[in-house]
């Protein structure tokens, strides 16, 4: 049985789509057969991200429907033989989907996969409601700012509440905190709320924090996932996120503020 | 289960109903109250079925029309489901309203004593009138006085107890004490018709005592809550002063007044 899980949020922009591109090429990376689904009905990105844009014939949409089977619409990700991707449709809109047709394309992919990666849309309405409904597991990706915390927060609500899980009375959904476009040098001063006062709020299991990087842009724009640009720290920093996932032990990294030791040599501005 | 041959079976069952007294007969008015309490508790109120007491507004002598009562009650989402202590006019309303009245209205002092009366009695009652039902279960007058007689004792109130953190967007309903062992969010809401305890932070709103139990209390161990409210009366984050911002504290009320008081 695979493991379903759900990158989700609420707020909109705070890297749901890098995060779910980032973790299943992770977890295909260290021989996990993976599948990375994009639940964004009608605002399709992932394969962008994903690098395979060109590639889409059926979609997510037309599975559900029957007008394809579901190896005729997954693309095997050119990067890793491991990964593949379940593309969303652009020309149709989130009551496209339903969540007996969702159930019935998870339930399909489960008895291939190891792990099911479900990019969640932005919102709570349907779109992000199917895609957190079978979950397994949530990775929670917050920006330390108040508003993406107290939208975390309502999604927690959900889907505490209304999961499947939640639904059958089964043990809950596993949440897992990820903070993304974190700048130590603004949390520092002040300008950025820092994880303690994230974590006072949300309080739950950190899988990791991603720094701010302008390699993430470049990564999206060029449709390779951020993990596999080693030299970045939010490529590291996901390889960590994967890695505790998976029950490693790895100490945080990129969060104190490097520059202040530069700025105070050179005096300099950033 | 079942069966094959049967179509259908006669089973005597008991279940709770609110009952609704009324002490006046001005529409608008009761229309009002009742919409204000339904506001404060819409889940529990939904689809709620109801029995329509006419007895202290006749003894009174005030006349209300049944079909307007039950007109209003079924608008704003309730069922009306019996009458009792209607005058003949009021009893032959309801029944062209297929509402069945009650017919043991020869029992009413024995109702106010049975009411008074040791809980056992009542039950013993309850079940004596069960097994005279079964053998006249024609008469369907005497399933709502039935109904009656098994409101009547103390309904066992249960605190609730929630362990898992109240997020942000979640409601949560308690009718009788409200026990939370996590933090409840900004933007969450926790209500109890009694008292409220929340050991651990409170940032979202509290309301105890929401069915008019002044004597309800809130207790929580960090206060920064949005909003607080006893029976009613409430306090916005705006008016907490600084003394017990994030503080222990308890919050009752004192002839109208919210008073706020850390716990030493």
């Amino acid at each position: 049985m695979a493991r379903i899980i759900v990158v989700t949020s609420g707020k909109g922009g705070v890297g749901k789509t890098t995060t779910s591109a980032a973790i299943a090429m992770g977890l295909a990376k260290r021989g996990h057969k993976t599948a990375v689904i994009d639940f964004d009905v009608g605002l399709r990105n992932l394969d962008l991200i994903m690098g395979c844009e060109r590639r889409v014939v059926y979609d997510f949409v037309n599975v559900i429907n029957g007008e394809a089977s579901l190896n005729q619409a997954l693309i095997r990700d050119k990067n890793c033989n491991q990964l593949y991707i379940l593309p969303a449709s652009q020309t149709r809109d989130k009551d496209a989907l339903t969540l007996e047709g969702v159930g019935r394309v998870l339930e399909e992919l489960s008895r291939d996969f190891q792990f099911i990666v479900c990019d969640s849309p932005a919102g709570i309405e349907k779109g992000a409601y199917l895609a957190l409904y079978y979950a397994d597991d949530a990775f929670v990706v917050t920006n330390p700012e108040v508003s993406s915390v107290r939208d975390s927060d309502r999604m927690l609500g959900i889907l505490a509440s209304k999961s499947r899980r939640a639904e059958r009375n089964e043990e809950p959904v596993k949440e897992y905190l990820l903070l993304t476009r974190y700048d130590p040098g603004r949390v520092k001063s002040g300008e950025m709320l820092g994880l303690d006062d994230v974590q006072d709020i949300l309080s739950l299991q950190l899988l990791g924090i991603i720094p701010e990087s302008k390699s993430v842009l470049s990564a999206s724009n060029a449709g390779i996932p951020v993990i596999l640009d080693e030299k970045s720290e939010a490529g590291r920093a996901y390889e960590d996120v994967v890695a505790r996932y998976l029950g490693e032990d790895r100490p945080l990294r990129f969060i104190d503020d490097k520059r202040g030791f530069f700025r105070k040599i050179f005096g300099g501005r950033s | 289960m079942t069966t094959s041959s049967s179509v259908l079976e006669f089973k005597s069952s008991t279940f709770f109903s609110p009952i609704l007294i009324l002490y006046s007969n001005d529409l608008a008015a009761i229309e009002q109250s009742l919409q204000d309490k339904i506001n404060r508790a819409p889940d529990f109120f939904k689809n709620s079925p109801l029995i329509i007491d006419l007895r202290e507004l006749n003894k009174s002598g005030l006349d209300i029309s049944v079909i307007e009562v039950a007109g209003m009650l079924r608008k704003i989402g309730m069922f009306p489901i019996g009458v009792r202590g209607g005058n003949e006019q009021q009893d032959k309303q309801a029944h062209k309203l297929s509402i069945p009245v009650d017919a043991g209205r020869e029992n009413d002092s024995t109702a106010a004593t049975s009411a008074a009366s040791s809980r056992k009695e009542t039950e013993t009652q309850v079940l004596e009138r069960d097994s005279v039902e079964n053998n006249e279960f024609r008469n369907p007058a005497s399933s709502v006085g039935r109904m009656e007689s098994v409101s009547a004792p103390p309904e066992p109130v249960k605190s609730m107890l929630i362990t898992q953190p109240v997020r942000s967007g979640q409601r949560i309903y308690a009718r009788g004490d409200l026990i939370v062992m996590s933090q409840v969010s900004a933007g969450a809401e926790i209500m109890a018709e009694g008292n409220i305890h929340v050991y651990n932070t409170l940032r979202g709103r509290a309301l105890a005592g929401v069915q008019g139990n002044t004597a309800a209390r809130i207790f929580c161990l960090d206060l920064q809550a949005e909003l607080i409210s006893i029976s009613g009366d409430y306090k916005t984050s705006e008016h907490l002063t600084e003394q017990i911002k994030k503080r222990p504290v308890q919050v009752y009320l004192q002839d109208h007044a919210l008073i706020i008081k850390e716990i030493a």
